[in-house]
This record gives C-alpha cells, sequence and structure tokens, in this order.
C-alpha cells in the first residue's frame, strides 16, 4: 500500500517533470464564502493549463470544519485539498498532517506572500498552507452619517470615540444603529470579536499558567463596554448577528459604523448590492491606549492532507489558486476590488490596487496584529483572535455561547464571565494543562 | 395456537435475521461503550489508554449537564403536547364532511416530507429573523417591534420548529384512528342527547388512547436525538442545547471522543427511563 | 364515521379546515414564492415580495453552481436501496416476532427501539474509521449500509404491527386445506403483507432521505446526496435567501411529490399498529 503510493507518487513526479499531462481529478473542500464560489467558477482555466480535473465540495463554514476536522484526524484520505485557516493550520502541521509546502516552484514566488500570513500558516518556520486570501478586521462606517453627527473619523480612532460616536449617529426613528458588532455564538463569530476586542483592553484568555482569566477585571471591563454600547446604539437582537447579517445591515444603510473582517470592504462598497456603496470610509480598528489594537488576523489557506495520492497535482493547483497569475485572471475578469486580497505583498505595490479605495487600509490593518504578542499581559498561546491549542474551539464556543446569553439580556455580565471561568478551567483540566 | 410446525420454522427464520440484527445494532453501542472508558483525544494523538469513569464523572459534574437534560425534556414535552393537542383538534376537523378533504390532507401533511435542515434554515431566516423575516415584517407592519425569536424565545421557537415538522404524523395516525370509530356508537350516543363533549370525552378520547400512545412512542424516539434543528438555528445558544447537542459539541467541537460517549451512555440511560416511564403510564395501552 | 351535516355546518367546515392547512402549509409556499425572486426582492416586505418580478435567476445560479442531477442521483439512491435492503432484512424477524411471539419479544422490540436513541455523533470516529478500514468512505454502498441500519429499528417495528393485524386462523384454515408451506407464503400471507410493507417502504424512504447527519459526514465528493447541496447554501457571504429558497425548494420538491401521490398508501400505512 505505501509503496503503491511511493510509485504512484513518483511517477507523478516523473511525468510532471518531462511535462507530460498526467489527468487527475482532485476533491477540494472548500467554504461557501464568495471568493471561493468565484474560484470555482474559475476552475476551467486550471483545467486548461494543467489538465487535472477538480470535483468540488463548497460547505457552509460550521459542516466545512467538522467534516475535515473528522477526515484529518482519521486520515480518511476523503479530500485531496481542504480549506483551512489561521486556526488549524498550526496544530495540524505539529501532528504531521499536512504536506509541508515548502517546495513550490520559483516562479510561483512564495517570498512574495505576506509575512503575517506566511508566519501564521507555519509551524516550526515551515508553511504548511498557502494563503487563499488574509483578513484582518477594520472600522467600516458611513462617512454620511459621520458628517451629520459633526464628527471626523481619525484613522486609528479610540474605543471611547467609538462609543460616543456610536450613540450620536444611532437615529432609531430612521432605523439607524450607530454601530453594528457581532454577537453570535460561536468561536469563530461573536467570539472571535470579543477575544480581539479584549485584547485591546488588556485582558488575555490564560495567564502563563494557562489559568482561565475571565474573573479579570480587564475582562469585565471589556464585555460591560461592548454591551453598553451595543445596548445604547447596537440592532435590536445583535446577540444572534454574525458576520452575515452585519453585512446584510450594513448594504441596507441601517449601520453607521461596522468592525468586522476587512474583505467586508469589497461587498460593503460593491454597488450591486450596497445601497451605501459610495459613503464608506474605512479605519484602524480601535484601541484603548494600551498598544494594543483591536483588529484580528485570519486567512482561508488552501492545505494537502499528508498521504495523498495526488500529492503533485494538488500542489499545482495550489500554486495556480493562490498565485499572482489567479489574481491577475479575476482582476481581467471581476475587477480590481474583487481579487482576493491580503495575501501578497505584490497585490499592495500594484499600481490598479492601490486605486482600490480600502486597499491601503486592509494593508494597514493586517500589518498591525501579531499572533505571537497579541496582549497586553504575556499569555503562552499564538493567536489573535484565538489561542491556537486543539482544546480552543470547543471551549471558545461555549464561551461565546454564554455571552450571546448576556448579549440578549438571560444572564448578567458577571454571571456569564462567572460560567465561562469555570467552563474554561474545567476543559483545561480535562486536557492536562493544569 | 400456532402449531409445533410452523413454531420450529419461525425459529429457523427468526435466527439469522434477529442475530444480524443485533449485531449491527450491537456495534455502535458497543463503540460507544468502549470509548467511554478511553482518553480519546484526536487532535492529540487519537486513543490513549485506559481512563476508568473520569470521563462518566466529568460529563455528569459539567455544569452544562443537568441544564442539558432539563432543555431535552422541556422540547420533547412541548412537542409532544403540541403535535398531540393539535393533532386531536386537526383530525376532528378532517374527520367533518368537507369540500376538498384531499387537497386539505396534502397541504397538512407536507412539513413531513421536509429535510430537517431545510426546515430549521427557512424558519431561522425566512421567518424567524429579527431584521428581513416574515414574522420581523408582520410585526413592524402593525408597529410593533420585531420579536427576536431565536434568542429571546429560544425554546419556544424550537419546539414551534419541531413540532411544525412533527405535527402531520401526529394528526394522520390520530385521522386513521378516529376514521376507524364505530359511526353506530356515536349516533347513538347522539341521539341519547350527550352533548359533544362529553362524547369527545367519553367515546372518542378513549378510542384514540391507542392512537395517542403510539404517536408519543415514536415520537419521543426521534426527538430525544433531533440535532440538525438546533444545529442550524441556535448552534446550542441561548439555553437550547440538549443532550444530543452537548454531546455533539463534546466529541466534534471540544474533539474529546471518549468524554463524548460517555455522554451517549448517559443519553441511552436517559431515553431507556423516558421509555420505561412512557410504558408504565401508556404502555398498557398497546397490549389491548 | 363521517355523518351528514348541514350546508352551512360543511362551509364553515371547509373554511376552517383549508385556513388551517393553508396555515400549515404557508413556509412552504413562501420558499417556493421566494425562489422566484432576486435577492434583493427576497428580503423585502411581503407585499413586495408578491408584487415584484418573478424570475427564474437563482435557479440559475444554483444550477450552474452545483451538479443537481448527481445530488438528486445519491439521494434516490441510498434512499431507495437503504430502505429495500432493511425491508430484505426486518422481514423475517418481523415476522416470527408476530406469529411467534415469546414473553421477550415486546422487550427485544423496546429495545431496539431505544438504540434509535443512541447519538449518532458519539459514534463518528469509530464508524468513520470503520469506513476508512474497509474503504467505503465517500460511497453510495456505505451509506445505504449505515442508513439502513439507523432506520432498522424503525422497519422491524412498523412491519411487527402489520403482520401481527394478519389472523393466525386463516393460516391454519389454509394449512387445513392442505396448502403447502411456500404456497401459504405465497398467496395467502404476502397479499395480506403487501400494504403494510408498501407504507413501511414509504416511511423509510422519507426518512433516510432526509437524513442529514451521516449523509453528511461520511461523503465528499462522490456520493454526497441533496443534503450536502443544502449545505453550501446555507448561510454565504451576502444575501442568500433565493438561492437557498431555490436550493430547498430543489431538495424536497422530489420526496414532496412522491409523498403526495402515494399519500393513500401512506396514510393507510401510517399506523404503527394504532389502529385495531
Amino acid at each position: 500500500m505505501r509503496f503503491n503510493k511511493l510509485i504512484s507518487a513518483a511517477a507523478a513526479a516523473t511525468l510532471m517533470a518531462s511535462g507530460v499531462a498526467y489527468a487527475e481529478t482532485l476533491t477540494i473542500a472548500t467554504v461557501n464564502n464568495g471568493d471561493m464560489i468565484r474560484m470555482q467558477g474559475l476552475t476551467d482555466d486550471f483545467t486548461a493549463k494543467t489538465g487535472h480535473k477538480v470535483e468540488w465540495v463548497t460547505l457552509e463554514e460550521n459542516v466545512l470544519r467538522q467534516r475535515v476536522t473528522t477526515d484529518i484526524t482519521t486520515k480518511g484520505g476523503a479530500f485531496d485539498i481542504m480549506t483551512i485557516g489561521m486556526y488549524e493550520t498550526p496544530i495540524w502541521g505539529k501532528n504531521g498532517w499536512l504536506v509541508p509546502l515548502d517546495d513550490l516552484s520559483a516562479e510561483y514566488n512564495a517570498a512574495d506572500i505576506l509575512p503575517a500570513m506566511s508566519g501564521g500558516l507555519s509551524y516550526n518556520g515551515t508553511m504548511f498552507a498557502a494563503p487563499f486570501y488574509g483578513e484582518s478586521s477594520m472600522i467600516m462606517y458611513r462617512a454620511d452619517l459621520m458628517k451629520k453627527a459633526g464628527l471626523t473619523m481619525p484613522d486609528a480612532p479610540s474605543w471611547s470615540f467609538i462609543a460616543k460616536a456610536a450613540r450620536e449617529m444611532t437615529d432609531r426613528d430612521n432605523d439607524i444603529n450607530g454601530i453594528c458588532l457581532r454577537g453570535k455564538a460561536g468561536w469563530g463569530e461573536g467570539g472571535a470579536f470579543i477575544t480581539a476586542m479584549s485584547n485591546s483592553f488588556g485582558a488575555r484568555w490564560f495567564d502563563e499558567n494557562w489559568n482561565a482569566q475571565f474573573d479579570s477585571r480587564e475582562w469585565s471591563d471589556t464585555l460591560n463596554f461592548f454591551v453598553n454600547m451595543m445596548t445604547d446604539a447596537g440592532p435590536a437582537g445583535y446577540a444572534t448577528n454574525g458576520f452575515n447579517e452585519n453585512l446584510s445591515l450594513f448594504q441596507q444603510g441601517k449601520c453607521g459604523m461596522w468592525i468586522d473582517a476587512t474583505v467586508a470592504a469589497s461587498f460593503v462598497t460593491n454597488p450591486k448590492d450596497s445601497t451605501v456603496a459610495d459613503k464608506v470610509g474605512f479605519a484602524l480598528a480601535p484601541d484603548n491606549g494600551m498598544g494594543v489594537r483591536s483588529n484580528w488576523l485570519w486567512a482561508w489557506a488552501l492545505a494537502i492532507p499528508a498521504g495523498t495520492q495526488k500529492e503533485a497535482a494538488a500542489k499545482q493547483f495550489i500554486e495556480w489558486a493562490t498565485s499572482n497569475g489567479y489574481i491577475d485572471l479575476v482582476a481581467s475578469k471581476e475587477g480590481w476590488a474583487n481579487v482576493p486580497p491580503g495575501a501578497r505583498t505584490s497585490l499592495y505595490e500594484n499600481a490598479n490596487y492601490k486605486k482600490v479605495p480600502f486597499a491601503q487600509m486592509t494593508l494597514d490593518s493586517i500589518l498591525s496584529a501579531d499572533p505571537n504578542n497579541s496582549t497586553v499581559d504575556p499569555s503562552p498561546y499564538v493567536g489573535v483572535q484565538f489561542a491556537a491549542i486543539p482544546e480552543f474551539a470547543g471551549i471558545a464556543t461555549e464561551v461565546s455561547q454564554e455571552f450571546s446569553a448576556a448579549y440578549a439580556g438571560q444572564q448578567t455580565v458577571a454571571e456569564a464571565l462567572a460560567k465561562a471561568q469555570a467552563l474554561t478551567n474545567d476543559a483545561m483540566e480535562a486536557a492536562g494543562y493544569r | 395456537m400456532a402449531t409445533q410446525h410452523s413454531r420450529s420454522i419461525a425459529r429457523l427464520m427468526i435466527a439469522p435475521a434477529t442475530i444480524l440484527l443485533l449485531g449491527w445494532m450491537l456495534v455502535p453501542l458497543t463503540m460507544t461503550l468502549y470509548f467511554s472508558f478511553r482518553k480519546y483525544l484526536p487532535l492529540r494523538g487519537g486513543d490513549l489508554g485506559w481512563v476508568g469513569f473520569d470521563n462518566y464523572v466529568r460529563f455528569i459534574s459539567s455544569s452544562s449537564f443537568w441544564p442539558a437534560v432539563a432543555t431535552t425534556l422541556i422540547i420533547v414535552g412541548g412537542v409532544l403536547f403540541i403535535t398531540v393537542v393539535i393533532g386531536i383538534l386537526l383530525a376532528l376537523l378532517l374527520d367533518q364532511p368537507l369540500w376538498g378533504q384531499g387537497v386539505v390532507r396534502i397541504l397538512v401533511i407536507a412539513p413531513f416530507f421536509v429535510m430537517p435542515t431545510v426546515s430549521g434554515l427557512v424558519w431561522k431566516n425566512m421567518f424567524m429573523d429579527p431584521v428581513n423575516g416574515f414574522f420581523a415584517h408582520m410585526w413592524r407592519a402593525f408597529g410593533a417591534e420585531p420579536i427576536q425569536w431565536l434568542s429571546q424565545a429560544s425554546l419556544p421557537s424550537l419546539v414551534m420548529i419541531v413540532s411544525w415538522q412533527w405535527l402531520p404524523f401526529a394528526t394522520l395516525i390520530l385521522l386513521t384512528a378516529i376514521q376507524s370509530l364505530d359511526s353506530e356508537q356515536l349516533e347513538a350516543a347522539e341521539m341519547d342527547g350527550a352533548k359533544p363533549l362529553r362524547r369527545f370525552w367519553h367515546i372518542i378520547l378513549p378510542h384514540l388512547a391507542r392512537a395517542i400512545t403510539v404517536v408519543v412512542l415514536i415520537q419521543t424516539i426521534f426527538l430525544l436525538s433531533i440535532f440538525a434543528e438546533i444545529f442550524v438555528t441556535t448552534a446550542g445558544a441561548f439555553g437550547t442545547k440538549t443532550l444530543t447537542y452537548l454531546i455533539f459539541q463534546r466529541v466534534l467541537e471540544s474533539q474529546n471522543v471518549g468524554l463524548g460517549s460517555a455522554g451517549g451512555v448517559y443519553a441511552i440511560i436517559l431515553a431507556n427511563i423516558v421509555a420505561i416511564f412512557l410504558m408504565r403510564i401508556v404502555g398498557k395501552n398497546l397490549d389491548k | 364515521m363521517a355523518r351528514a351535516v348541514t350546508p352551512r355546518r360543511k362551509l364553515f367546515n371547509t373554511l376552517l379546515a383549508w385556513a388551517v392547512g393553508m396555515i400549515i402549509f404557508f413556509p412552504i409556499f413562501w420558499i417556493f414564492v421566494l425562489s422566484f425572486k432576486t435577492e434583493g426582492d427576497a428580503i423585502s416586505t411581503p407585499l413586495e415580495v408578491l408584487t415584484s418580478a418573478w424570475t427564474l435567476e437563482s435557479y440559475a445560479v444554483v444550477q450552474d453552481r452545483s451538479d443537481y442531477f448527481k445530488h438528486f442521483t445519491n439521494s434516490v439512491i441510498i434512499a431507495v436501496g437503504s430502505t429495500l435492503l432493511g425491508v430484505l432484512v426486518a422481514v423475517p424477524a418481523a415476522w416470527s416476532m408476530a406469529f411467534v411471539p415469546s414473553k421477550r419479544t415486546r422487550g427485544i422490540l423496546m429495545w431496539m427501539l431505544s438504540t434509535k436513541m443512541l447519538p449518532a455523533v458519539g459514534v463518528l470516529y469509530p464508524i468513520y474509521l470503520l469506513f476508512i478500514e474497509m474503504g467505503l468512505l465517500d460511497s453510495r454502498t456505505g451509506l445505504v449500509i449505515v442508513l439502513m441500519l439507523i432506520n432498522l429499528p424503525i422497519i422491524v417495528w412498523m412491519l411487527y404491527t402489520y403482520f401481527r393485524e394478519i389472523p393466525v386462523e386463516i393460516l391454519e384454515a389454509a394449512r387445513m386445506d392442505g396448502a403447502s408451506l411456500r404456497s401459504e407464503l405465497l398467496y395467502v400471507l404476502t397479499p395480506m403483507a403487501i400494504p403494510g410493507i408498501a407504507s413501511t417502504v414509504l416511511l423509510n424512504v422519507i426518512l433516510a432521505w432526509n437524513e442529514a447527519f451521516w449523509t453528511l459526514n461520511l461523503t465528499a465528493a462522490k456520493a454526497a446526496p441533496l443534503t450536502a447541496f443544502i449545505a453550501s447554501y446555507s448561510s454565504p457571504e451576502g444575501l442568500f435567501y433565493a438561492k437557498l429558497s431555490a436550493a430547498s425548494v430543489m431538495a424536497i420538491t422530489p420526496i414532496l411529490i412522491m409523498g403526495w401521490f402515494s399519500q393513500k398508501q401512506l396514510v393507510r400505512g401510517l399506523t404503527f399498529g394504532a389502529v385495531k
């Protein structure tokens, strides 16, 4: 069996080297985000260039996570390429479950990948997933409403300014909420937002000995600040709003400000979907004067599970999908505003892309997030809006559920924090950290 | 009654199938039992050895355990209550002479054919969404503030969604039962001057006892393990975490198969307690 | 027990029944409507939705993005295959339980049903490993087997209740008349059992069609049925009501139509022994 794999891998490599087309069918699991669906539509270009066919398994984010995690931990081999994020990559890479991407071709120019991205997608200096697009978070605001409120948004605002602006921009009679933020349960939804926000308030998930820190004043400050601001200036029912709900609110002109993923910028400025496309301004995510901003760092990336028999073809696909050539292809078909952002340095040096209104702010946001140094006080974990340990996803989902219940008014902030503290310590104990 | 001959043939017939059947069903059960005693963490290298009853203790001492049991019982109880009561009323109505009975019956049974995932998604987005949902539009049309269904009324909303899916099933069984009722008996009661309510209470309801039992029994089995509806609507937030969902969280979100398996054993125990309880109360109806 | 009533009473019943029927059916009706709208119109107020232009745009997008026919074929094969296999295994067992019941029969039945309450996710990893070992991952064969197992208790239970209603006296009478075992099975029992088997098949095809845990978790590209198709349209970025509606309509319509056409059989059989 293993011998066979060796032979076929060797055969594939020889064939590739000699330039003979050796047609494979790749099975690729991906998330149903706009950029991936666009990639799916452009697959023919890849098939024309290499002869390999592609079968897509496009799933909603939560289903995708559960699906690929099951497959990778059991070495199931159902997929030749998986779409994963910055959270999974270092953990899986450490376990030896992914094919190292350290031998990509010279023309692919791996050195061009933004260091923040390749760093977050590496374990011990080896890159295990190639970024399809990268993102941080930033403020998107309605320039017209800001002006109407008599305020000017600085490039790097503080939380107190944001809270003030949010309250002044709120106009309940006209269905305008000063600020829309994620409150939805789930570690990648509201959990990601509040964790990134808490960093700027000086909070952290764990101290150096992996003790949960939800009983700290910093966490209570974060959560109280958030809840008070959202009660005064947020949309009704924000406890169930995630990225998508807020996007739709903002596009319909119902939000004064929205702090979320930088990739949202291309959606809110697209006149086809957005009623406020020409009125949007951008700013860095707020801070609290403690030296850490509240923006996160994330990438959706393509990785190859170790043990696949189609490694060579899979690498060809990754080189195609995350290359500058792919960016040019999308630009020629759909315009520069729609290319996958945040992955490559050269994109931000491209004169055409510099004209895109959110390009510079996206880059600045990405550059200001540091996964290795994300908290004010020292922490034992890597990651901005997550801690890159296997237990985090489960714990953070439950913690964010407690928070969401507090946002919905079903319990107080203090109760939510007490429960979060208890369940986090429980889980860390079960995992053997404490 | 049966002859010796037919008995032995029956034995022959039952043996292979039943053994196969029991064997098949034992496979997952045995696996769950086995893993519940192991420290099995897929993201930390898989099966890490024997841990005795650790998983059982940890699962039950988690702060989410008892609320999850309560949520499970509330959802099952709520849905049973709604489907049986409305089901009886609907069955009585559909049993009456009316124009277009066939079409009405088609309309009523339709939800039963809808995938739970689809029904969860549709209710969550197209109806209960506090901004763009149908209900929100209706509420606003009457000048009211839209209800935030899935956060502020999460359990009732879930019960409503699941009831919508199971109402057809209950209605159909109850309708079949009502139709089998001897109409002469009813007419006699009518001539004796018995009021409709009395007729319902003394003749129809006792006749339906057996059907109600079956509805309760079959639905309980399915309701105890509902998952898709919760997964796509609240994902376990706002107090909608059932025992099944808690196990899902332990196995897939926390990646702790051992702990989840211990939860699975508790779930079977709970299921059997419910089943025994049911059999005590209503089981004798089945043997009539 | 339908009886003659006054026309006024009948009119009242009719109106009430239709109103209730339409309320229950409304969510399904509504996704049909939304599926023929643009994304922008699909989130407007109900009145605007009804008066806005109709379009096939969402269906075109869905058709363009996914291979509906592949998912549909997989769904049909998996649902029908698992049901037929299940019936094949269950008939002899249910038969003997019904005709040669022992003290333990009811206990065994209850126990079988209670295994259905075992949360599927608890055995996801072991089953997944088993599937890898046997090369069944992402195969329709594998799903047919798993869904057969999942629904087996229900199939046995249903068949048992039907078979039990077949009077033993008929069998004995036939035997007195000198019928062989073969003709007893063929001419006496089978015709009586057909309606019960038919409705068992119908119900289980529906259950298997709608199963969304195993069908999602044990498949990738090749064997993925309609449940996986739906999972690629739930909550993507941007507006999605119209596309989700179109995908939902495509996923539920086949089973809805089958259900409606066979509702007589389904209703007649759907008693689980509730009616004597």
